[in-house]
């Protein structure tokens, strides 16, 4: 555990170290490093999302001005060890192989077919254009429902029906739909996004030919993990791989996978004996980096009159894209493990159904199959209270897991640790002035105004990952602390932060467990030739996990400093007490003791301990926590519906966090905010959209409406604090549960508002277009699948009577 | 064919030969070497590349290098004087402005346009002055923040925080070097 702060860092809100270099253009991005010699690889893509390829013809390209190689998948493939890798889950048969350049078909418009290296940019751009492709256009495939069909048209030949994979996950659910009261029943569309990172993807590949060694310098959030990868990619041993993450411009999961410009990239280094560069341009990154959610979910829940819920059943079609990306088929499984929420639910049921379309990969983005499950679970919720007559806070109420109950095994798969929900959703109600608001919306509807108000309670699962269980991989971090010669504290850890500030937290850690100024300790991270093997940075797991192991190994280096301040006092190690920054003998009067600072100097230095002490003062340790973290709390927003313009206006927000204990509440706030924008947009901005031929019509920033500083509200955040024991800092990851728990706060609330009109439900993003046809035309103006009660029950069946 | 273009940055004044075709946020980069000018996008919708060109902020991949003929430029390099922070600067390190940082040169320099053009700008002043610029990461709250307590320390070297819910101050602050 953590010691009390004697210097008062950890819980404090300290300035972020990494922001002096940022906020002065000396941040190290990928793409602001240029080796000398350094030549620019292009990528030519397939503008068709299905299509046989016929001949290519590179003989212009190759003769162009500045030019030094065209690759094709033929010519890649010589070079190549092995396909981008897909994790299976469940009943996987195949994985089909995704080669970095397509060979014998394109999948997804964006589908490499040729890449280019030239001595600049514009001449690899310019004979990337001089490629002749001849395509034989094939039958798309977009509708998940559609495309597992007997005779749909399949994208691998060798995976029928189109079907990745299956996932069940929970029991049977027959007897409680049989005997239930009351039941609601849905189809939710859980629309596709696009992370947009504000830095898109850039690979930097240094081939050394001395020792046929590679340096790789990437935009990464798992330095560790891509290096694994690659090495079975290009057929270079791990050890002659180097991967570095430098300044990364954000990830939200989208840099997690390992890519094929990555491998393009390192196989092209090879070939012309220089350094390649691949900067991405955001319409690039539209269709070549991974999207994330695109679900469509099937949910029923059962309850007795008095709200009591008894069952949930859930049929989930997840969207793989094209191929299989790195964690494509985890996120459902992420969705499943969590659907209950925090609500003791006695029999649950979940089913996912993963289809290969003629899209672009999916794979994690921030919540990664959470925000999925609270969104269906939350939403569902609401329609439960409508029809029982409840007010939608009294049936979660009812419902939830209550403190004395834990640890609570979900019946999906989970152990959840901790948790008091109740106390978050008082906190939240009291702040948000729920009843008082419930007055407002009545006095506005009198008036002819839309008010609603919207709520989510949740709890999510974070910190990946324990040793064993539900994870595809054993899942821990490591952390070397490394006491220098002159009291500094040096520290290299397995996490990969871009944007969550561990080079601050993890500091203060540091500075107060040895009672040192923060000054004096460095936090070093992202360099697989620096650090030992580390996971990195997703799932909410940095501090967690990698925090984990950084108290291990301070626990590790205190230990040796024990033993010497025991031999330099001539006392026994077990007498030593470190207080104050100084060692000094239990129980011993005199006062004598001797700094951290001389214990450091000593360990290096004092020839006396040659004989029994080994010199130096260092750790390496790993962490491997017993199981995830899960943080919870309640959202609640009011919104108003411009009837005019059907534009909705975030009139309050306001949530109330858990976390556990807060090492920087700036820090948190700052990840709650973000957390909180990517899912408010999801609710009312954000979609990519194809349009029947598999063209990503919202494929520029142009088209895709990332939000701006002029839609969003202000803020109001709280917490609670409920510690977990998962590990030794008593925190839950935070990084994540803003996005989960905010999409159906909104649209619950839009549909609140809008209950005057007779409105159930609408599918999301609701933007103002949208909304306004709801409200000039009625609620069946609304379009949606989702609220199409006939396909419903066609999936559902006789179940339900 | 080459054209040649001799312009001043952050004081120093250059003169290069480059392609016609070269953008100004590509020349600052790639020819003058200042990579604190990112580049987010292909549409100039989100910002990233903003710099002050005589004066007024320009997202410098709409513009093409040889526009800038005799132009005064400003970059994020040539913002804080005799290694002093400017107060914008300070004010996103203070609330927490940043969270990646790659939006945040071009953030910033959006920022000390929209305090020039109006000194104690409201909140939705500020939201509207800085919606052509993205950021991923923040949500926008703490931006917010850090512009007004620019505003404040602008104006007046005041030191208390400009908002009710602004965080807490430290009871010991601490402003670890980096």
């Amino acid at each position: 555990m953590l010691t009390a702060n004697p210097t008062g860092y950890v819980g404090s809100r300290i300035k972020r170290r990494e922001d002096p270099r940022l906020v002065t253009g000396n941040g190290n991005f990928t793409d602001d490093l240029t080796p000398v010699g350094t030549v620019y690889l292009h990528m030519l893509r397939s503008p068709y999302a299905h299509a046989k390829i016929g001949s290519i013809n590179t003989a212009a390209a190759k003769a162009m001005p500045g030019v030094l190689a065209v690759f094709t998948g033929e010519d890649l493939k010589k070079d190549l060890a092995g396909p981008i890798p897909g994790v299976p889950y469940g009943t996987v048969q195949t994985v089909p192989a995704y080669y970095p350049i397509a060979t014998d078909k394109v999948r997804f418009v964006g589908n490499i077919v040729a890449a280019v290296v030239a001595e600049t940019r514009g001449q690899a751009r310019d004979a990337a254009e001089a490629i002749e492709v001849q395509y034989d256009v094939l039958p798309v495939v977009l509708d998940m429902e559609k495309a597992v069909k007997d005779g749909s048209p399949l994208l691998h030949d060798e995976i029928a029906n189109n079907i990745c994979t299956e996932i069940e996950l929970g029991n049977d659910v027959t007897e409680a739909f049989n005997t239930a009261e009351v039941t609601v029943e849905h189809r939710f569309v859980n629309q596709r996004l696009v992370p947009n990172a504000l830095e898109n993807r850039v690979a930097l590949a240094e081939f050394h030919q001395g020792d046929e060694s590679v340096t790789l310098t990437v935009t990464s959030q798992n330095p560790h993990i891509l290096r694994t990868l690659l090495s079975g990619e290009i057929g270079i041993a791990e050890h002659k791989i180097r991967v570095v993450a430098p300044d990364v411009g954000g990830g939200f999961g989208s840099k997690i996978a390992t890519y094929a410009e990555e491998v393009i990239a390192c196989i092209a280094s090879r070939k012309v004996k220089k350094p390649v560069k691949w900067t991405e341009t955001r319409s690039e990154s539209f269709v070549a980096t991974i999207h994330g959610r695109d679900n469509i979910d099937y949910i029923r829940m059962s309850a007795t009159k008095d709200g009591k819920i008894t069952g949930l059943d859930i049929t989930a079609y997840a969207n793989m894209g094209a191929y299989m990306s790195l964690l494509g088929p985890t996120v459902p499984v992420l969705c499943g493990v969590i659907v209950p929420g925090p609500y003791a639910i006695p029999n649950v049921h979940f089913k996912a159904i993963c289809v290969y379309t003629n899209t672009t990969p999916t794979d994690a983005y921030r919540g990664a199959g959470r925000p999925e499950a609270t969104y269906m679970l939350e939403r569902t919720m609401n329609m439960m209270a409508e029809k029982l007559g409840m007010d939608p806070m009294e049936l979660r109420r009812k419902n939830f897991i209550q403190p004395d109950q834990f640890p609570y095994f979900n019946i999906v798969a989970l152990n959840y640790d901790s948790g008091n929900y109740e106390a978050a959703m008082d906190k939240a109600l009291e702040i948000f002035g729920y009843n008082e608001m419930r007055k407002t919306q009545e006095e506005a509807r009198k008036n002819g105004k839309y008010i609603g108000i919207g709520q989510s309670t949740y709890v999510e699962v974070c910190g990946l990952g324990p040793g064993s269980g539900m994870t595809i991989s054993r899942g821990y971090d490591c952390a070397v602390v490394r006491a220098e010669l002159t009291g500094k504290v040096t520290v290299f850890t397995g996490v990969a932060p871009h944007g969550q500030g561990q080079e601050t937290t993890f500091a203060q850690i540091v500075a107060d467990e040895f009672n040192v100024p923060i000054e004096d300790v460095t936090i070093k991270h992202g360099d697989t030739e620096m650090t030992p093997y580390g996971m990195g940075t997703y799932g909410s797991r940095g501090t967690a996990v990698g925090g984990g192991a950084l108290m291990l190994a301070i626990g590790s280096v205190k230990d040796k400093a024990k033993k010497i301040a025991a031999f330099q006092m001539e006392a026994n190690e077990e007498d030593i007490v470190f207080e104050g920054g100084k060692f000094s003998v239990k129980g011993a009067s005199g006062g004598k003791s001797i700094s951290f600072q001389e214990v450091c100097l000593k360990a290096y230095i004092d020839p006396k301990m040659a004989p029994v002490i080994e010199p130096g003062l260092e750790a390496t340790r790993y962490f491997e926590p017993g199981n995830f973290v899960y943080p919870f709390g309640t959202h609640l927003a009011a919104v108003e519906v411009d009837a005019e313009t059907g534009n909705v206006k975030i009139l309050k927000y306001v949530c109330v966090d858990d976390c556990g204990k807060q090492l920087n509440p700036m820090i948190v706030e700052g990840q709650i905010h973000g957390g909180l924008t990517q899912g408010i947009a999801q609710a009312l901005y954000e979609e990519a959209v194809y349009d029947d031929n598999g063209q990503l019509v919202s494929g520029t920033l142009m088209d895709y409406a990332l939000p701006t500083a002029a839609e969003l509200p202000h803020y109001t955040l709280d917490h609670t604090v409920t510690p977990t024991t998962v590990n030794p800092l008593g925190v839950k990851g935070i990084g994540e549960a803003g996005t989960i728990a905010s999409t159906p706060v909104i649209v619950n609330a839009v549909v609140d508002a809008l209950k005057p009109l007779g409105v159930k439900d609408i599918q999301m993003p609701l933007r103002p277009e949208k909304v306004w046809k709801i409200i000039h035309n009625g609620a069946s103006a609304n379009g949606s699948a989702g609220a199409d009660a006939s396909v419903v029950e066609q999936h559902f069946g006789e179940d339900n009577k | 064919m080459k054209k040649t273009v001799k312009l001043t940055v952050n004081g120093t004044t250059y003169e290069r030969d480059v392609e016609p075709r070269t953008l100004l946020v590509h020349f600052l980069r790639d020819n003058l070497g200042l990579t604190g000018t990112h580049i987010g996008c292909d549409t100039s919708q989100c910002g990233a590349c903003t710099v002050l060109v005589n004066g007024q902020s320009l997202k410098s991949c709409t513009a093409f290098a040889v526009q800038m003929q005799g132009a005064e430029i400003t970059t994020i390099e040539g913002l804080a004087k005799e290694g002093e922070l400017h107060p914008i600067q300070q004010g996103f390190w203070e609330m927490h402005g940043l969270q990646c940082g790659y939006c945040t040169p071009g953030m910033i320099m959006q920022s000390v346009q929209l305090l020039d053009r109006n000194a104690n700008p409201s909140e939705e002043e500020i939201r509207h002055g800085i919606e052509g610029n993205l950021c991923r990461c923040t949500g926008y709250q703490n931006i917010v923040k850090s512009i007004q307590w620019a505003a404040q320390h602008k104006n007046q070297g005041a030191t208390e925080v400009p908002e009710a819910d602004a965080p807490q101050v430290d009871p010991k602050p601490i402003s670890p070097v980096p």
